[in-house]
Formats: structure tokens, sequence, C-alpha cells
């Protein structure tokens, strides 16, 4: 069994008129199984309202299943002694910088999940200072929050989350309310940690360039599985996605266009390297990168 | 720029005083008060002036950022004055028209002059020379008694920080939506009382909608992070009474001693 793993997972939003009579069941999530193991990079798909963001909170034991089962490193999440264990062990970073960052000075906000865990202090420094350095704020550590960028602050959430030592890290769209800069550094904090420490990751987002460094996705809609597998495979589905409300990067939307309009280009193209290398092999020029640049 | 406010007053500078446990400062400032009340002449204030001024000068804060917390209670001050002045029967001093100055109303009105001047600057101290969140945990952690009397302490003290580390991201958040109020016609300005007050109605609505919205968010985040009260919780960084704490602990029972004794000896003689 991986590190998460979902059977059969259906969770319903119950909506009350002000009598508390059952007006209308939402089903956010409907029949998902999934499989995460530990060490991979996952990133899921979905527009608004697919059932993303709350497929995350239940891996965090933050909302608990109608039906069906979810574990997390062996644990059922809708246990009630689980759950502390689940949170240490799946870390949780959300959408709006400010509003997730408890502490007054950087440092502060990193030590509050070992706090509350009962580390003792002198372990707790240890720990800030290694997460600190960890997502490259080190130097930021005495500095208030406030005075950071959106990018600085989500680097901080995400030092508070490993500083728990935690096997896997859900990120619910962190990366929602920054400017192309913050996106970029938030991205790059994330993939280091999967590939230096290990860190299993699930990446929820719709930002399709951040999914293309994923081992795998998963795209959702309406609350199920709709697509899986590697971004490779996935993209070169450009109809489907589009059929599911969801944009391809846009070099892979060119490839395909110009194969529909007769180039001999293959499916899934994911980066401009990737698709300059399709286009010399086509054509058969040389181009010297410094004209090629220019594009 | 509205983030670059500082809350509460601290004044950011490198003394003896600034590293002191904010426990010695709180209790310090309390011990202060007590003496100031219990003080029944003119020498007692002496050695309060005195000792207040050593402070002062050890914390290297200027003083003029002491006397601007006076100008909220000048009022206050003025009418204590004049109500003593006037209003305290005994033997005449000076007399005029329906008004008589009485010794012993010249006296007590000095008195509380003195008391509620030696009162706000002594405070003033404590709250320039430590920051909002060593307050906050100095609290929590001499309030911990109280605990076993079901009164949630660290749950207060947590609430503090909280509201503390919100008040200038709510400012920016009013600010905002003030602008976008403005540029949609909205007049915060002209108008009498009522009217104005009646305007800040748009201003406040969505305000307090997104405070909920980022508390509710909050409380998702710290339950996220294992966050379940102040059971089983350890500290980054605890309070730890140093050599220092505990002289200035003997200097401020000194200075206690001190005032009571000179009024006592007075008394005597």
């Amino acid at each position: 069994m991986g590190i998460i793993k979902t059977s059969k997972l259906i969770f319903e939003y119950i909506r009350r008129d002000e009598d508390g009579n059952v007006e209308g069941i939402t089903r956010a999530i409907d029949n998902v199984d999934l499989d995460i193991q530990q060490g991979d990079f996952i990133a899921i798909l979905g527009h608004n309202g697919s059932g993303k963001s709350t497929l995350a909170k239940h891996i965090n034991a933050i909302l608990y299943p109608t039906e069906g089962t979810v574990w997390v490193d062996g644990k059922d999440t809708s246990v009630e002694e689980n759950i502390w264990d689940i949170r240490q062990k799946a870390g949780m970073v959300f959408q709006n910088p400010d509003n997730q960052i408890i502490g007054q000075l950087v440092e502060e906000d990193v030590g509050f999940g070992p706090e509350n865990m009962g580390v003792p202090t002198k372990e707790i420094r240890e720990r800030v200072e290694e997460s600190l350095k960890a997502v490259g704020m080190y130097e930021y550590r005495k500095h208030s929050p406030n005075r950071l960028s959106g990018g600085q602050k989500q680097r901080i959430s995400i030092a508070g989350v490993i500083a728990m030592h935690p096997k896997c890290i859900i990120m619910d769209e962190p990366t929602a309310m920054l400017d192309p800069n913050g996106r970029k550094e938030v991205i790059r904090a994330a993939r280091a940690l999967h590939e230096v420490e290990g860190v299993t990751i699930v990446l929820i987002t719709h930002y399709m360039e951040e999914a293309v460094f994923a081992d795998r996705i998963i795209v959702m809609d309406e609350g199920r599985i709709e697509m899986q597998g590697t971004p490779k495979e996935i993209f070169s589905q450009v109809e489907k996605l589009k059929e599911l409300r969801l944009d391809v990067p846009q070099v892979t939307l060119l490839a395909h266009e110009l194969k529909k309009s007769g180039l001999k280009l293959p499916d899934g193209i994911l980066t401009i390297d990737e698709f300059l290398y399709e286009l010399e092999r086509i054509t058969g020029k040389q181009n010297t990168p410094g004209k090629m640049g220019i594009l | 720029m509205i983030r670059d406010i500082t809350l509460g007053q601290y004044y950011q500078t490198e003394s003896c005083i600034h590293s002191l446990d904010p426990r010695v400062k709180l209790l310090g400032t309390i011990l202060f008060i007590i003496s100031l009340f219990s003080i029944r002449n003119f020498s007692g204030y002496l050695v309060a002036a005195l000792f207040l001024a050593v402070i002062i000068r050890l914390s290297h804060v200027p003083f003029r950022f002491m006397v601007k917390g006076m100008r909220a209670i000048l009022f206050l001050l003025l009418i204590t004055v004049v109500f003593n002045l006037f209003l305290t029967p005994g033997e005449t001093l000076v007399s005029f028209w329906k008004f008589r100055i009485t010794q012993e109303g010249l006296r007590t009105a000095i008195f509380m002059a003195l008391r509620l001047t030696f009162l706000i600057i002594g405070s003033s101290v404590m709250t320039l020379t430590t920051t909002p969140n060593h307050l906050t945990d100095g609290m929590e952690k001499l309030l911990k008694p109280l605990q076993k009397l079901r009164v949630p302490v660290h749950e207060i003290s947590m609430m503090m920080s909280i509201a503390l580390r919100f008040i200038p991201i709510l400012l920016e958040e009013t600010d905002k939506i003030m602008k976008a109020q403005i540029a949609r016609g909205a007049d915060f300005e002209s108008g009498n009382l009522i009217k104005k007050a009646k305007s800040l109605v748009p201003l406040l609505v969505p305000l307090f909608i997104s405070a909920f919205r980022r508390a509710n968010d909050l409380a998702m985040a710290m339950e996220a992070r294992c966050y379940r009260g102040g059971e089983y919780r350890t500290k980054m960084k605890p309070l730890a009474y140093k050599k220092q704490d505990a002289a200035a602990y003997v200097i401020v029972i000194l200075y206690l001693i001190l005032t009571i004794w000179i009024g006592r000896i007075l008394q005597l003689l």
C-alpha cells in the first residue's frame, strides 16, 4: 500500500435551509480510488469545483469521508486517535499565504508545527534552521512575515510544514494568488524538496505548466478521476482536456495545432526545448540556439 | 505604507532594560504602581522620581517618547487637579470670589498629579522596551496558575498574538476596500458625525466578511499543523530567568521597601 490510499471515497456536502431541513446534497467527491507511492510527485488538475481541494482536505483529516476510506501511511483518517499522526505525516500548504502564517516572526511561524507536536526546544530550533535552509529563506528568519512577498510567504509556509518532518506534503493551489515570479519560486522549492529530500508531493493546481514536472497527473472533473497518467500521456489528449474545460501548456497547444495542419510532430510535447528538437528533426535544418532563442 | 506601522509603541534599541524577562517588567511595573499609591509624602515621591529617572536613563529610550503617553491623559489630569484643588475642605490658603484653595487641597492636587504622571511614564517604560509578543508571552507565563481555575490562559494569549499578527493585514485591507469604495463614488469625508458613521457601513461589512473568512482559513491551517490547544505544547523560545532578572527583582523590591520605609520614618519624626 502506498503512502496515501483512498478506496471508494465519497464526500457529500449537505445544504440545509434555515430550519435545518436538507435542501440538497452535492457530491463533491464521487467514488475516488487513489494510490500514491512514497516519493511520488503527483499533480492534481481540474477546473473550479472539480473536487480537487476537497480531496486534499481528506488526506489531512480536515474532512472525513461520507463513504469509503482514506489511509495515510496505513492509518485510517476517520479514526479519531489517528488524526494527529496523520496531520504530522501529511502536511498541508494552503492557497492564501496570509491566512496560514501564525507567527509574528518567520522563525516563530516555522516553529509552530513542532511546538504543537511537543518537540523539545533545542530540536525545534534545529528543525526550524534546516527547514528554512531547505526553502532558501534562512536569512529572513528574523523578519516579520508581513514584509515578505507572496512567493516568500508561501516558501515560509512550506518550511513550516517541513519542520514537522512529514512523509508527504499536499499543496492546495499554493501558487494561485502569486505573481509569475512567486509561482516559479514556490514550484522550484517544491521540486527541490522532492528531488533532494525525497518527500512525496501532491500538488493541486490549475496551471498546466506546473503539472508538467510531475511524475503522474490526475485530472478530476465533477468529483471523479477522469484521467490519470504521465504528463506526456495526459497532455497528448488535447481535445479530451478541452472537454474538461482545461488548458494544455502553450507549447503543447502550438504543437497540437501544427500537427493538425499537417506537420509530423509527435503528441504530448511539453517543453520548448522538446518542441525545438522535434521541429529541427522534421525540417532537417540545424537551427543555431541563438536564432531560436528569439522564439 | 500601512504595513510599516509599529504595533504598540515598542522602541527598538539595545539596553539592559530591553533584555530583561517580560515577567520582570510586568511585575516590576505593578510593584512600582503599588509604591506610588502607598507613598504619603514628598520625599517618597523624590525616591520614586529618582528611581524612574535611572530606569529611563538605562532604557536608552528618548524621554520625549515617555511624555507622548501623557498627552492622552492630560485632560483627565487637569480635571483631577482642579477638582482636588478647589473641592477639598480644610484650612483656607487663598480664596477669591466663590472659590477657595485649601492647604489640604493643594497637597492632594499635587500628589494626584505626580501619581498619575509617574504611573503613565512608568508603564510607558514597560511598553516601550518590550515587544507586544514578549508581553503576551510574559502574561501567559505569569497567569499560568489561573489555569487550575479553568481560566483559558493559553487560549487568551494565543488570541492576543494572532490579533497582533492580523492588525496590519486588516488595516491594509481596510485601506484597499476604502479605495475601492471611493473609486465607485463613496464619500467618507463630508457630512456630520452621523452621516460619516453611516458611510462607514459599506466599509465595515466587507471588512467583517473578509475577517471571518480569514479566521476560518487560519483555524484550518492551524489544525493542519497539529494545533490542539495548550496541552502537550512545547515552546521554541521558552522564557527563562537569568541572573540579571533576579537582580532586577531585588532592586524593585528594595525600592518598594525604601519608599514605604521613608514614609514611616518621617511620620515618626
